[in-house]
């Protein structure tokens, strides 16, 4: 249901600039507005969420410990699973924002036999993750060689070791075909796994379907029907310079991966795509096991009604002394 | 009420882990016999003076909330998404990958799809998103949104009691969503209604009250320690004399009350009697101060700061220098976390430094308060203590991680390496099972109740499956552990899913083997149980 729902939103998408490159002609609604509204969005929504989460204080110091914490001299102490410094913090989160860390400890758990449990690595959901992530990355720099001239030689650099296959003309850039795999098999689990296909909402399909629309068109338009890239640099350009303008004939799929990109990023902000900036923010993998070393403060701590001893002495006194347990007042 | 059934276990271990057709929005919660506790008693909840205090049974129709309740539960949630940072973030940026479904012990024993983590936490982000996001607003179902009705609220109470903060979602979430911070907010929220258990709010009202969770009372207190410094008497020949809200130690002793009363609570805190008296400790126990658990954290952070701060108040009160914890799980994690913060900073204290061996405790310099493991970890490396392993030669011993000293601090090494000197046969359960991947006893949090006894099991079965495995294998005989909520739940668990595996905290097994000086020769255990080899010498 979740499902229909997404991939419908996203065939509509597709749709509109259909419409909008045909008949209606709006390619400079499609190619310069729309494009800089999605700038203007993405970037006060993403700085809009991030201030609002920094305005929430952390109260509590409350990392997840995941290894021996630091104690006597002589146990070895996990630097990078139980951090007791601020490099360890940094480490971790490294580990977790680079390598997914957390997600590479994940098992599964089944039921053997009646009740035996068998708990195993499983491996899958971190390597589709990493894989998904990773290369959506390298396809995103890639693409900065349509936003600068001349273009870095960092640049090319990716895309020698990205183009390593060297097979036909356009050389293949395995980092998309590898996303266009990945994002599939993350979309595959949410069908296939039942308990993945009950949790998931509308909001989990849709950035899925989008990522493949954009991943499809990007691959059309590179291998299949091609499109005037000079023009299409041009365009980009222009918007860079903000002197726009809309070379013609481009093509229609250049309008459709670019409007599905900027349905992307306009979504960003309002959606669990937020994670990317959250994980940075999450209390229980920035934080320092050290509050027994180092004072963490809670800047709304309050003082409490709290039952004081001389309250407890008054209710218990007689039976204090005669247990021979001393009091203040005899 | 009073007969709830408990199934068999192979009847219970029928599990289906396969969620059903109906999408969980439409499918309200069925309240389960055996799955949840009894309602709070009023009397409970007006002595610590929580609102809408009243008698109240979560099988009534009529839950008798205030006529605003709705808007108590909303702006109680504004307010947390405004004081908590996690609660927000985990609020918002949750994927849904799915990585925590099966690593929730409850939804392991019990299939519930709404005991996966994720989902659990799904029942309160509904509801977030229909009052607090654009989206939720404009939307609704589609943007998994919904209505805060009375039956979405009587979910959240039947689900957010069965969730033992434990932490282990969050060491697999990728982000470090842990439901146990979402869950701790949850039950605020529902105790602005006075919507909490008998079984919480009554430890709750007599640690408030009387200082400790049992609601012992000082000379009941010392009494039950006389009984216990009779039986090291008749073991060891030794007599102790321990002392009680005594000035100028140098050291206050805090233990869960549950150490102090019942099988087998009360063998550990002989262990910890013994420790003291034969490296002659300058310490005091203290009535007032009675209670180093916690059940007000299962409540609300400002009811678990008003019964955290005793512990301090006596510490100052009596003048000492440091303070000594002994065995307990979310005692620990308050310690480590929460205490300093709410109720310090404990500056009348001093750094903690071992006085039978100089080390000083640099990681405890901030809340000076110290963990009898550490403490005695570091006295078995120094050559401090004796020991007669054989006498615990009729025990083949596996270790429990607690989820809270597991996941909220992180002492792995040190438990182990006293059971290894105290102990000759010591096996390590499947190393997905212990350590920060440690299984829950299943009863953490406060549900260590009768009547939830279904529940119980069925989130214990992870962990003693992983018991029985090393039962069957290796012959192990002996769960130890270094929590009294585990002492007190894990012995029903035994019984139940693996016959013949006792549960002890690890300074029992140290009370058996420590040679004191001028002991008698020893011919029981601390239980009373004939040490090997000394069967036919029995006192009759």
């Amino acid at each position: 249901m979740g499902a229909i729902v997404a991939f419908i939103a996203v065939i509509i998408l597709v749709l509109i600039v259909l419409a909008g490159t045909g008949a209606a002609n709006l390619h400079f609604l499609l190619g310069v507005i729309i494009p800089y509204l999605t700038f203007v969005t993405f970037t006060i929504g993403v700085a809009y969420r991030v201030v609002k989460w920094g305005r929430s204080p952390v109260p509590f110091r409350i990392p997840t410990t995941a290894g021996q914490q630091k104690s006597l001299s002589w146990i070895k102490d996990s630097k990078l699973d139980n951090p007791s410094t601020t490099t360890g913090v940094i480490g971790r989160m490294g580990l977790e924002v680079l390598l997914f860390r957390s997600l590479f400890r994940n098992t599964s758990s089944k039921l053997y036999n009646g009740s035996i449990f068998a708990h195993k690595w499983e491996k899958w959901l971190w390597m589709g993750s990493l894989a998904f992530h990773w290369s959506f990355l390298i396809v995103l720099i890639r693409h900065f060689r349509l936003f600068m001239a001349p273009v870095p030689s960092l640049l090319h650099l990716i895309e020698a070791f990205d183009g390593f296959l060297q097979i036909g003309s356009p050389g293949i850039f395995v980092s998309g075909i590898i996303l266009l795999g990945a994002v599939s098999y993350l979309l595959f689990r949410r069908f296939y796994i039942p308990q993945v296909r009950y949790i998931s909402l509308t909001s989990d399909y849709f950035p899925l379907f989008l990522i493949i629309g954009i991943a499809l068109s990007g691959i059309l338009m590179r291998y299949f029907i091609k499109v005037d890239v000079v023009s299409a640099k041009e365009l980009i350009m222009g918007l860079l310079t903000f002197k726009p303008i809309i070379p013609k004939g481009i093509g229609v799929i250049f309008y459709i991966h670019l409007f599905l990109v900027c349905a992307l990023f306009a979504y960003f902000p309002f959606s669990k795509l937020m994670h990317m900036a959250g994980v940075f923010l999450s209390p229980t993998r920035n934080l320092a096991n050290n509050s027994r070393m180092k004072r963490h403060v809670n800047p709304w701590n309050y003082p409490v009604k709290v039952h004081t001893y001389e309250e407890y002495e008054e209710d218990f006194r007689g039976k204090m002394k005669t247990a021979k347990i001393p009091v203040e007042k005899e | 009420m009073a007969n709830i059934k408990l199934p068999k276990p192979e009847e219970l271990s029928k599990i289906d882990h396969k969620p059903p057709q109906k999408r969980w929005m439409d499918t309200p919660a069925e309240f389960k016999q055996g799955m949840y506790c009894y309602g709070a008693k009023g009397k409970n909840l007006s002595a610590v003076d929580f609102p809408n205090a009243r008698d109240w049974s979560p099988d009534d129709k009529d839950w008798k909330l205030p006529e605003n309740w709705k808007e108590i539960v909303l702006e109680g949630m504004k307010e947390r998404l405004g004081k908590y940072r996690s609660f927000h973030i985990f609020m918002d940026i949750c994927v849904r990958c799915g990585a925590c479904a099966d690593k929730c012990h409850f939804f392991l024993g019990g299939g519930d799809p709404k005991n996966m983590p994720v989902l659990r936490a799904e029942l309160l982000r509904s509801i977030y998103r229909k009052y607090f996001t654009a989206s939720g607003k404009m939307l609704g179902k589609v943007a998994g949104a919904r209505e805060l009705t009375e039956d979405v609220l009587k979910e959240l109470w039947y689900y957010y009691y069965q969730c033992t903060e434990c932490r282990r979602c969050s060491l697999f979430c990728p982000y470090g969503i842990d439901q146990a911070e979402i869950t701790m907010i949850g039950r605020e929220l529902l105790n602005l209604l006075g919507l909490n258990t008998d079984w919480i709010s009554g430890p709750v009202a007599n640690c408030y009250m009387k200082g400790n969770h049992l609601g012992l009372e000082p000379h009941a207190i010392k009494n039950n320690i006389d009984f216990m410094v009779d039986d090291i008497e008749t073991i060891t020949g030794i007599k102790i004399e321990p002392s009680f809200n005594r000035k100028g130690a140098e050291i206050l002793f805090v233990t869960p009350s549950g150490d102090l009363f019942g099988d087998p609570g009360i063998y550990t805190c002989m262990g910890y009697l013994m420790l003291f008296h034969e490296l002659g400790l300058d310490y005091t126990w203290s009535t007032y101060a009675s209670e180093g658990g916690n059940f007000g954290f299962f409540t609300s952070m400002e009811m678990a700061k008003r019964l955290n701060s005793k512990i301090y108040a006596e510490a100052k009160r009596l003048g000492v220098k440091w303070i000594l914890g002994g065995e307990c799980g979310h005692m620990w994690r308050i310690i480590n976390q929460y205490m300093d913060t709410w109720n310090g900073p404990a500056d009348f204290l001093e750094e903690p430094v071992s006085p039978i061996t100089g080390t000083r405790f640099e990681n405890a310099k901030a809340t000076k308060m110290v963990h009898i493991i550490e403490f005695v970890a570091d006295l078995i490396k120094h050559g401090k203590l004796k020991f007669d392993p054989g006498r615990n030669d009729q025990f083949k011993v596996t270790f429990h991680d607690s989820c809270n000293t597991a996941r909220g601090m992180g002492i792995f090494e040190e438990p182990r390496y006293i059971i290894k000197n105290v102990c000759n046969n010591f096996y390590e359960m499947p190393e997905n099972t212990i350590r920060e991947r440690t299984f829950c006893c299943g009863s953490g949090s406060g549900l260590n109740a009768g009547e939830n006894m279904e529940l119980r099991m069925r989130g214990g079965l992870p962990r003693a499956n992983a018991v029985r495995y090393v039962h069957e294998r290796h012959g192990v005989n002996l769960l130890a552990n270094v929590c009294a909520i585990d002492r007190a739940a894990l012995p029903a668990l035994m019984d139940y899913w693996v016959p013949g595996v006792k549960v002890a905290g690890v300074h029992e097994l140290l009370g058996n083997a420590l040679i004191m000086k001028g002991e008698k020769e020893r011919t029981t255990d601390l239980r009373g149980d004939a040490l090997p080899g000394k069967e036919g010498n029995e006192d009759a």
